[in-house]
């Protein structure tokens, strides 16, 4: 019961935000969820909506695992987390067919694949199952912010350059600067350019973070 | 040379341990040994001394390209002339060549040494003489009116991409003047393939000069072949990237780097064979004008020749045992002329045939040394 004592917003519990967007991050240091990353940052608004999509996910995944977490047999857990997450996703995924029908169309069977996101699972496995609600709650944000962070960074640098938009506002043509000669990359929409961007990110993001590089 | 001298000892203080320009060390190693063979010492274990290093070795490709260069200057200068309908002479055609190669050939030393020199400077390393013959290498193989800054792009990718995140010179799995043109031909597809583009300044000419490669007409089923054609296609007189038509010059570098042990005769020889076995391949099937193609015509179109000769050699991507060398050349071929033969939308293999057997080179090159150990473990212990 000395849990109860801890503040809501106590460092330990902040560390649970902060550590999935730079030490522990999902993508770029656990090399989780990869495919989604690769396949939706052609643009930024599917990037966003996924993102946000496994946000809702996540964090409510975690919550409903972490308070089911003394009734399930630990023998069919797997079962039952898949069942609970394959709930969210389709709700999503109703709810974006009904309203954004045309970015549905382009997450296409992405959001489907939330489901097999290894991260979800992961922090399933790895954290609702033993923690309480609210820190499983803080662990979820924290790790969709993770998610999200670099989805969106590619997401950015891919439509940047390889469309000359950004949310589909034609940047490059307003800068003017297709009059001076300059073009689309076509490349940055191709899939190898999403896995070398992507490469950049870890790249920079392990020259600034030391405590990433590994020992040999 | 003496000038060089006293000019590089009176400079030197600055860049030695507690100098003003400690940091810029590497810049200052690198013009030193440019300029004179370094008097540095091996402090520890065994080594083989040779008095040819890596700044000698790369000077002679060098050597052996440039009668490919020269020859790509004149062609230039050819095919502008002849598309303008206008008889000059041979030097007019080979100086307004020179004149279109020199921009792109300093724009891509310029870029390119400037971001191997930020390397070695920020990580303390030497600067590598590999980007000499990359750096000629890239404006050779791409078509001579490709902006200067799309080139330039592309060489920041090769470096970077292709060799300084794998560590630099001789770590690098990919080709990096292939590197830079592949990345050039899926970023600015409409620069690198098409007919509007081999030529000089086509885009103020009058329209309805044909600008197609000739294996771009194979493709297309708009050109038959008949032998007459071959002396020209070996001679090199045709349209195509700045340097690479020409089968004549591109054989005297194949030569020197043979003689010199530079280039390896192995993997030169399988490539050929390679093209020929699957152009012979492709006769025997016949299912379409392009396949019946004799073979010997696929070696002296398009990149082939010179991809044989400067690329699929290059020490660091090829395979290192020498009947990798062998396997992996002949599959260059292979590959080359299967892609070009296939696939319209690539009328020229030679690219992605070198870079898919650059991956697999180390493979290659696994399993012939797992094989080698077996078989000496066997005649061990009999």
């Amino acid at each position: 019961m000395s849990d109860k004592k801890e503040a809501l917003f106590s460092k330990k519990n902040l560390k649970l935000i902060k550590d999935p967007l730079d030490d522990n991050n999902p993508i770029t240091v656990q090399v989780l969820g990869i495919c989604s990353a690769l396949a939706i940052t052609v643009q930024l608004k599917p990037a966003v909506v996924m993102a946000l999509s496994t946000f809702f996910v996540m964090c409510t995944a975690n919550v409903v695992v972490s308070l089911m977490r003394n009734m399930i047999p630990s023998r069919i857990r797997i079962i039952i987390q898949l069942v609970v997450i394959a709930t969210l996703v389709i709700l999503v995924d109703q709810t974006l067919k009904a309203f954004v029908y045309d970015v549905s169309k382009e997450l296409s069977v992405f959001v489907g694949l939330i489901i097999t996101n290894c991260i979800i699972m992961g922090r399933l496995e790895a954290f609702a199952l033993a923690n309480k609600p609210w820190k499983s709650f803080m662990d979820g944000f924290g790790n969709s912010l993770g998610y999200a962070l670099p989805l969106i960074v590619v997401a950015f640098f891919r439509e940047l350059l390889g469309a000359g938009t950004l949310f589909g506002y034609p940047v490059i043509e307003k800068l003017g600067l297709y009059e001076l000669g300059y073009e689309n990359n076509g490349m940055m929409i191709l899939p190898p350019m999403a896995l070398v961007t992507c490469g950049v990110y870890i790249w920079i993001q392990r020259m600034r973070n030391k405590k990433l590089i590994e020992e040999n | 040379m003496k000038i060089f001298r006293n000019l590089l000892n009176s400079v030197k203080p600055h860049f030695e341990e507690g100098g003003k320009l400690q940091k810029l060390y590497p810049a200052y190693d690198a013009f030193e040994t440019f300029l004179f063979v370094p008097d540095h010492t091996t402090k520890s274990g065994s080594h083989i001394r040779d008095s040819i290093d890596l700044k000698r070795s790369m000077m002679t490709v060098i050597i052996a390209l440039l009668p490919a260069l020269f020859f790509g200057m004149w062609n230039i200068g050819n095919i502008y002339y002849t598309a303008m309908g206008e008889e000059v002479e041979f030097f007019t055609k080979f100086n307004y060549g020179a004149l279109k190669m020199l921009p792109l050939i300093l724009v891509s030393y310029i870029v390119g040494l400037t971001v191997e020199f930020a390397f070695a400077i920020y990580r303390g390393h030497q600067v590598n003489e590999g980007y000499l013959v990359t750096g000629l290498l890239i404006p050779m193989i791409m078509p001579i009116s490709i902006p200067l800054w799309m080139l330039a792009v592309s060489v920041i990718f090769a470096v970077v991409i292709g060799k300084e995140v794998f560590g630099g010179t001789g770590m690098n799995i990919l080709n990096p003047a292939l590197t830079a043109r592949a990345f050039a031909f899926f970023a600015y597809p409409a620069h690198l393939s098409g007919d509007k583009i081999w030529i000089s300044e086509q885009q103020t000419m009058p329209d309805g000069i044909s600008g197609s490669t000739p294996l771009a007409d194979y493709a297309s089923g708009d050109l038959t072949y008949d032998s007459s054609m071959f002396m020209d296609y070996f001679n090199g007189s045709m349209i195509g990237s700045c340097s690479e038509t020409s089968t004549f010059a591109i054989l005297i570098g194949a030569a020197m780097l043979i003689i010199t042990g530079i280039g390896s005769w192995r993997t030169i020889l399988s490539v050929f064979v390679g093209g020929y076995f699957m152009g012979y391949l492709f006769n025997l099937w016949g299912a379409n004008e392009f396949m019946n193609l004799p073979p010997h015509v696929h070696l002296v179109l398009g990149g082939f020749a010179f991809g044989a000769v400067f690329m699929a050699t290059d020490p660091v991507t090829a395979s290192s045992t020498n009947k990798g060398k062998i396997i992996v050349g002949f599959l260059i071929g292979v590959f080359a002329v299967l892609i070009r033969v296939f696939n319209p939308a690539y009328p020229e293999g030679m690219m992605l045939a070198i870079l898919l057997m650059n991956v697999f080179a180390p493979l290659v090159d696994h399993y012939i040394i797992e094989a080698n150990i077996k078989r000496r473990l066997k005649r061990a212990k009999a």
